[in-house]
């Protein structure tokens, strides 16, 4: 076997063959997220809008407890790391503190959908002028895979290990749904970030949301479902096939409400 | 001299909270203190300051916004009582781990549990020991009067800021309800963002291409460094020392000592005078902080006097400190009324006959 060259490399960085950047609204920490999630690509999406727009110096986030809970160091911006749950509580003030500034809130399934649905549920309730970004994978991933509260029936986890048991567990819960059924919900959609035309469908809806910030609407609100391949104990292709048929049945696509009114299904 | 008025400790919180250039409160209600909240809303101080009042779902949700305000350099405040301040526990915590400064209210109520709404001084170890989890301090004042109620409103920012922790004025269900003379001190303009971002440089004001990103967080995962950072909170505690705050009442030629805070002080007050009026010469130690408690003052008066008698409405935390303090050279004992009961100076002076001079 001929020895391999190790500085193939410099020619692949000449700028002539440059295709793509990494938006400088993400740092140059390498991500803490497992090769496969959908994080990372949230992430970038995330940081791509705000660079869009213009809106560095004006924009502050908000870091939950979870998986997530070091984007801070990813996104390029000023950023608060709230206790597990309370986000919307933090994002609530922040706004009211600072009304001209871009507040958002950046959250996974049990921050969000467990311990802290009372915080989401009354910014979303009062109309708070933020974005919401919810990221769904259906289990609890820093912990190592524990139930969620948006575990879907008969999925397997550390705390479920032989299938989410309704009877016993409970059911999944569709915060997505209930959240847009609030007056103060403006825009809710649901999203995924697992291909190329999804990314981009997720994109347009954060750009979406970030000018209805602007344009003082109020509450934006948008999920993605995404996997966890480590969680959920699949490899990354495996996971996204897994979600395409099991999750998106169960939590499907696309807007649920546009200029505060809810969109009618045909 | 400034306004005079005739206020409850619960209104005299709120009017010195606005002219203390506050610029955020978040509360809930709960009894013996939401004339707070109903307070400031009756007098909208969004007109007279732009000052934000919000009521929140929980105080879970209340402490949480002052997290969010405060992280962005905004002087914020709520109220509470004991159980509020109880689900308010992990915030704090969070709080003074992310360095936050924000000025909290407890009108303490008995406990525990739900207790009862009648007031009690039984908050004391939650309040200088921690409350939360994790090593942290308060910088605590307790106010015996209803003006102090509101000079300490200004006190307490001060001190928030200057050691960037939260600020919690103990105050309990007799101070919050009774009506005094208030003597309002002159409104401080709330500050413009430009002074608020050379004030705090640390707060997420929004990243300009000058400065690095503020990054407001109390998580480090790297061991070491999270030594290293609670040991710098640990100075800081440490160094809070500078601005203890006590008064001692007739105890220059005093055998005996009371020791009592907040609304016992001023029941310790006239039982001073009644013992006196008996020959007992007694005097009053009152700490004003809390933490940092006054506790070389303590052991100096203990060269001085035979005994002490902490007075508290509770089943004796203060009495630990003050044995801390005292380092076993005389006896110090604990009386007081709980459960909503209050002392009176005649129950006290007999509590300091049987238990201190004749024990």
């Amino acid at each position: 076997m001929a020895d391999v060259t190790l500085d193939v490399w410099k020619d692949i960085i000449k700028p002539e063959n440059k295709v793509f950047s990494k938006t400088p609204l993400l740092t140059d920490k390498v991500f803490s997220y497992c090769p496969g999630c959908g994080h990372g690509t949230a992430h970038r999406v995330v940081a791509e809008v705000i660079e869009e727009m213009g809106i560095q110096k004006d924009t502050i986030g908000i870091a939950p407890v979870g998986c997530s809970v070091l984007a801070y160091e990813f996104l390029n911006i000023d950023m608060q790391q709230a206790a597990h749950g309370r986000a919307p509580a933090l994002a609530t003030a922040l706004k009211r503190m600072w009304p001209e500034k871009y507040i958002f809130t950046y959250q996974g399934d049990g921050d969000l959908a467990a311990i802290g649905t009372a915080e989401t549920i009354h910014a979303c309730n009062r109309g708070e002028n933020i974005v919401i970004i919810f990221i769904n994978n259906g289990i609890y991933g820093m912990t190592g895979g524990q139930m969620a509260p948006t575990t879907l029936p008969g999925m397997k986890s550390s705390t479920s290990p032989y299938g989410r048991e309704v009877e016993m567990m409970g059911n999944p819960l569709r915060m997505t749904e209930l959240v847009a059924q609030l007056p103060g919900t403006y825009f809710v959609a649901r999203h995924a970030v697992h291909k190329p035309g999804n990314v981009r469908k997720f994109k347009k809806a954060v750009r979406q949301a970030f000018e209805n910030q602007k344009n003082n609407k109020g509450l934006s609100f948008i999920e993605v479902v995404s996997n966890c391949n480590s969680g959920w104990k699949m490899t990354p292709v495996a996971a996204n096939e897994w979600m395409e048929q099991n999750m998106f049945p169960f939590y499907p696509l696309g807007d649920i409400k546009v200029d505060g009114q809810m969109v009618t299904k045909k | 001299m400034g306004e005079l008025k005739l206020m409850k400790g619960n209104e005299a919180v709120a009017e010195a909270a606005i002219r203390a250039g506050c610029d955020g409160y978040f509360g809930y209600p709960i009894t013996p203190q939401s004339e707070v909240i109903e307070y400031l809303m009756a007098e909208k101080p969004y007109e007279r300051t732009g000052m934000v009042v919000l009521q929140a779902e929980s105080e879970v949700a209340s402490i949480n916004m002052l997290y969010g305000g405060a992280g962005s350099g905004k002087r914020v405040m709520t109220s509470s009582s004991s159980p509020g301040i109880s689900l308010m526990a992990e915030g704090i915590s969070y709080m003074a781990g992310a360095e936050l400064p924000c000025l909290l209210v407890n009108v303490v109520r008995g406990g525990p549990g739900l207790g009862t709404i009648q007031p009690s001084q039984c908050d004391y170890f939650q309040t200088v020991k921690g409350g939360g989890h994790g090593d942290y301090r308060m910088f605590v004042l307790a106010p015996a009067s209803v003006q102090e109620m509101s000079d300490f409103v200004k006190i307490g920012f001060e001190m928030a800021f200057k050691y960037r922790t939260p600020a919690m004025l103990l105050s309990d269900g007799v101070i919050g309800q009774m009506m005094e003379k208030v003597e309002l001190f002159d409104p401080i303009p709330r500050r413009s963002e430009a002074e608020i971002i050379k004030e705090c440089p640390w707060a997420t004001t929004g990243k300009t291409p000058d400065r690095e990103r503020n990054i407001i967080t109390s998580l480090d995962l790297d061991s070491a460094k999270q030594e290293e950072h609670v040991i710098k909170l640990g100075k800081k505690y440490e160094s809070m020392k500078q601005d203890v705050m006590f008064e001692n009442i007739m105890t220059d030629d005093a055998e005996y000592l009371f020791v009592a805070y907040g609304s016992s002080a001023r029941i310790c007050q006239k039982a001073v005078d009644l013992a006196r009026a008996e020959g007992i010469k007694v005097g009053l130690h009152r700490p004003i902080t809390l933490y940092p408690f006054p506790e070389a003052e303590l052991n100096r008066l203990a060269s001085k006097v035979k005994g002490m008698l902490a007075v508290e409405m509770s089943l004796g935390q203060l009495v630990e400190d003050v044995r801390l303090a005292v380092n076993g050279k005389i006896k110090v004992d604990h009386y007081g009324r709980i459960g909503g009961m209050i002392h009176t100076p005649t129950q006290v002076v007999d509590a300091l006959k049987k238990q201190i001079i004749g024990g």
